[in-house]
């Protein structure tokens, strides 16, 4: 058992130490630095600058917390606080059942619903054309995708928040709002930024959804209608030609490798805020 | 005064309105995915192998890519309880007291939980290459059993967790070593394990990233381990990107079986979590 154990857990180092290792010869022909803010792709002359893909993978990220972030909050305030028992029974499951559909029907949802909105009724309003394959189909796709995620944690850390303060706040006048304002929201700050942190780092990484719907251009997008190529999207496209160009396979294991740094960095940091939350109130 | 009053209420109809667009985009997914799919749905798609000329829009159905994915996330189901159960009993029972090692033992699932699958994937590749394994079931088995342990760890550390501390003193106190206390414990949260089991395979059916390098495509049902795997997902995918109108409608069909089947596993799940939760004291 004690053996299992430190396999699963080596898991985490083994993963970093095998991509890292692939990594080295792209490594050693271009710098961390060229690598980050290089926006040449030219893999058959072995230059390899991530600077579109890392700023495909920003926009669609950036978008959907924009997108998610206000709608979540509001929804977890009104589960927690406002929602009669009978309809908080009801939504709850639903938040659950939207975290367990896999994300590759997410993908399908958005070309056969987003793309089409996107294509036909908004972006018309602000540019000349768009094929409505961009960064903000992504980007919605994606907030949908996070939903469950920020709910389901914020309505946790919302509802660890001691009821003696809220009463407080109420007997002294203030409205239901102006008590979430005052106090639920700074009481529950920490709780909040973990869970977009991890709704962030979970936006980095997912795959399959977002390269359905992005366009998958490697040019450095520069509005919302603009077709991105996150970083996720392009190891997963390129996988079948990367072994007969030489360093390609490389290059696409450092994507990997800066995938997983970020993501882990990410993920240590918003689950010691959440164990902080958790200890903060057990004492 | 009313100035307070509106605000109250202004934020109060934001607030369902934003429940509703958040429990509403649920509908909207699956009503997408019935509304486009019905019509494609027919027997042949789920006992039929593709026949000749299936990509361009003859018959056939996605039966290899059915079974794959059973076989892929029922296989990396059952290699993943080979390893976590261990690992739970460990954690909860073997290290209890030595707090620091276990929440630190947490931290790493839980960030084993948050890595993308498409970097399993990557990772399982790389292990694939380095035993000279070719893209076959028995690689999307590994690459999904790696993306499963952590939930499986996780969700039977909670359950354990839930297991009265009096259940395993007794035990103890009547002389049990830990191992036969382990049993003891293991015998008690048997509805805990179907559901860690149930979500396990939902998660390992239904993703994609993770297989895209390590099970392949075969438009035949496996039949041995060896041997590339389809799995639906990635026939999604794949049909999805083809010009003919015929195989995109085949799609939006497996897109119906393949939310059809995670809905019932997800639904069973939180079924036998809530009656799991009602028995425990």
């Amino acid at each position: 058992m004690l053996v299992l154990t430190l396999a699963s857990v080596s898991i985490v180092i083994l993963i970093g130490v095998g991509l890292y290792y692939k990594s080295i010869p792209v490594l050693h022909k271009l710098s961390w630095g060229t690598l980050l803010t290089s926006s040449q792709w030219k893999p058959l002359k072995g230059l390899f600058g991530f600077f579109p893909f890392i700023m495909g993978t920003l926009w669609v990220t950036a978008i959907s917390i924009i997108i998610a972030l206000p709608l979540c909050l509001l929804t977890s305030f009104y589960i927690t606080e406002y929602a009669p028992s009978r309809i908080r029974k009801i939504l709850v499951p639903f938040v659950n059942l939207l975290s367990g559909i896999p994300p590759v029907i997410f993908g399908v949802w958005g070309v056969l619903f987003i793309i089409p909105l996107i294509q036909n009724h908004i972006a018309p309003h602000f540019v000349e054309f768009s094929t409505g394959y961009s960064v903000l189909a992504g980007g919605i796709v994606l907030a949908v995708m996070i939903f469950p995620l920020i709910v389901s944690i914020v309505c946790e850390v919302l509802n660890t928040i001691p009821k003696e303060l809220k009463d407080a706040s109420l007997a002294l006048g203030a409205t239901k709002w102006e008590t979430i304002r005052k106090v639920s929201i700074r009481k529950a700050s920490p709780g909040i930024i973990a869970a977009v942190v991890l709704a962030i780092s979970r936006a980095f990484g997912e795959t399959i959804a977002v390269l359905m719907v992005c366009g998958n251009n490697a040019v450095v997008p520069h509005s919302v209608f603009d077709p991105g190529y996150p970083l996720p999207a392009l190891i997963a496209n390129n996988y079948g030609e990367m072994l007969s160009i030489p360093m390609y396979e490389s290059a696409l294991m450092f994507a990997a490798l800066l995938l997983f740094i970020i993501i882990f960095l990410f993920n240590i940091i918003s689950r010691i805020i959440l164990i902080r939350v958790e200890r903060r109130l057990a004492a | 005064m009313i100035r307070r009053k509106l605000e109250e209420n202004f934020f109060r109809v934001l607030m369902v309105l934003a429940t509703i667009a958040v429990a509403g985009s649920f509908f909207l997914i699956v009503g997408t995915i019935f509304y486009k799919g019905v019509p494609f749905m027919n027997w042949d798609m789920i006992t039929k192998i593709p026949g000749g000329g299936f990509y361009i829009g003859k018959e056939g159905g996605v039966l290899n890519a059915i079974i794959g994915s059973l076989y892929v996330a029922g296989g990396a189901t059952i290699l993943g309880l080979l390893v976590s159960i261990p690992v739970a009993i460990y954690i909860n029972m073997y290290l209890s007291g030595k707090n620091f090692i276990v929440n630190s033992l947490r931290i790493i699932f839980d960030v084993l939980f948050g890595i993308p699958s498409i970097v399993y994937g990557a990772f399982g590749f790389l292990i694939m290459v380095y035993f000279g394994i070719r893209a076959s079931l028995l690689g999307g088995i590994l690459a999904v059993t790696l993306l499963v342990i952590p939930i499986l760890v996780r969700t039977l550390d909670e359950v354990i967790r839930t297991v009265p501390r009096e259940l395993r003193d007794a035990s103890l106190s009547l002389g049990a070593t830990r191992w036969e206390m382990s049993k003891v414990i293991l015998r008690q949260i048997r509805p805990g394990i179907f559901t860690a089991i149930l979500l396990s395979f939902g998660r390992g059916i239904g993703d994609v990233a993770s297989v895209l390098f390590t099970a392949g495509f075969s438009d035949n049902i496996p039949t041995s381990l060896h041997q590339p795997a389809a799995t639906l997902p990635l026939a999604i995918f794949f049909q999805l990107g083809s010009p003919v109108e015929e195989v995109q409608g085949r799609a939006y069909a497996s897109a119906l079986i393949l939310t059809i089947v995670v809905l019932i596993i997800t639904v069973l799940s939180s079924v036998l979590s809530k009656r799991f939760s009602k028995n425990s004291i």
